[in-house]
């Protein structure tokens, strides 16, 4: 992409990993996606909240335990991590189950920066 | 599928020579494949071989160059985290190669 | 905003999270979306409620599919597959919900 055309791109996450294969695809395609510099953001909503869960073992179900990738984003300067209360809410779940810092939002507030991006892609 | 032997033992590779199994990946098997990239491994390249493999541990992914480089310069210092010295270490890439040699699967995005 | 959604509100979540989630804008039902702007489906009413908020619309050919052409919910408006387009050019941005 030519110089300073940076657009906002939105990865919006809402299903949970390994019972799908949406959640694995979706981070790889947002680990190519940093080699663009655009700037990106991660929404984790509904079940896409339990991709971020702590303690995952997926030695039982022989699947690759691909959450610790999570925290490679950060080196990758994708630092833009937003979770929705609601979604958080509803599953039992607070901020310290996350393995990630993230910001949480409530859902207008959610609402408000999906408007704001140049591409929203769903997972 | 293809295979290496190694010290009287196979070991599986896909179609490009990177290690299948990387749970089977030891030393031995390093300088094997870094014999296959014409690469003489000194102190300096077992620097970046025994990085990228903590690096794969704790996150699950070979890094992109781009992260590798920005990792390494603060690992190792700044003398070491650039392009000029890794593709010096590894001429055909320190994506691509080394991490081929540490046993990694090639980097996401990397084609 | 132009939110389109192509599975039906009865069996999956995402026009439920659309409508908790998304500010205001247009939202275009498509395949099994349909169903969710016919007359009489458990999801009417909560349709309605946001039609205050957003603009909906149905791809009319999806509906004549399913055999409910004439049970679109008044105030939802067809659109053919031109409209879809002119749907997606006429906002900023568009999310396909999955």
């Amino acid at each position: 992409m030519s110089e300073g055309a940076v657009k906002k791109f939105m990865f919006v996450n809402r299903k949970a990993p390994y019972g799908t294969i949406y959640a694995l695809e979706a981070l790889e395609v947002v680990l190519i996606t940093a080699a663009f510099d655009q700037d990106v953001s991660l929404v984790f909503m509904d079940d896409g909240v339990y991709q971020l869960k702590k303690g995952q073992q997926t030695k039982g179900v022989e699947i690759k335990n691909f959450s610790p990738t999570y925290r490679a984003l950060e080196g990758y300067d994708i630092e833009k991590l937003y979770v929705e209360k609601e979604s958080l809410d509803a599953r039992g779940l607070t901020e310290d189950d996350l393995l990630v810092d993230v910001t949480v939002l409530g859902r207008a507030e959610m609402g408000a920066l999906m408007n704001e991006q140049d591409v929203v892609l769903s997972f | 599928m293809a295979s290496i032997e190694v010290g009287g033992k196979s070991y599986e590779t896909d179609e490009e020579g990177y290690l299948v199994n990387l749970a089977e990946w030891n030393p031995e098997v390093g300088v094997y494949l870094a014999g296959t990239e014409s690469v003489e491994l000194t102190e300096q390249h077992w620097e970046v071989i025994n990085f990228l493999r903590e690096y794969f541990e704790e996150y699950q992914i070979a890094p992109a160059v781009r992260v590798l480089t920005k990792a390494i310069g603060k690992k190792l210092g700044a003398e070491k985290g650039n392009s000029e010295y890794l593709y010096g270490l590894f001429p055909y890439g320190p994506g691509k190669q080394a991490c081929k040699i540490a046993g990694l699967p090639k980097p996401t995005g990397c084609v | 905003m132009l939110h389109i959604i192509n599975k039906s509100p009865l069996s999956n979540s995402s026009l439920e999270s659309c409508l908790r989630v998304a500010v205001s804008g247009d939202i275009l039902l498509t395949e099994d979306a349909v169903y969710a702007a016919t007359s009489g489906n458990a999801f009417e009413g909560k349709l309605r409620e946001a039609m205050g908020r957003f603009k909906v619309y149905v791809l009319q050919p999806d509906l004549d599919a399913r055999g409910l052409g004439d049970r679109l919910i008044e105030g939802v408006t067809g659109v053919d597959h031109g409209g879809f387009v002119d749907l997606t050019i006429s906002n900023n941005n568009c999310q396909s919900w999955l």
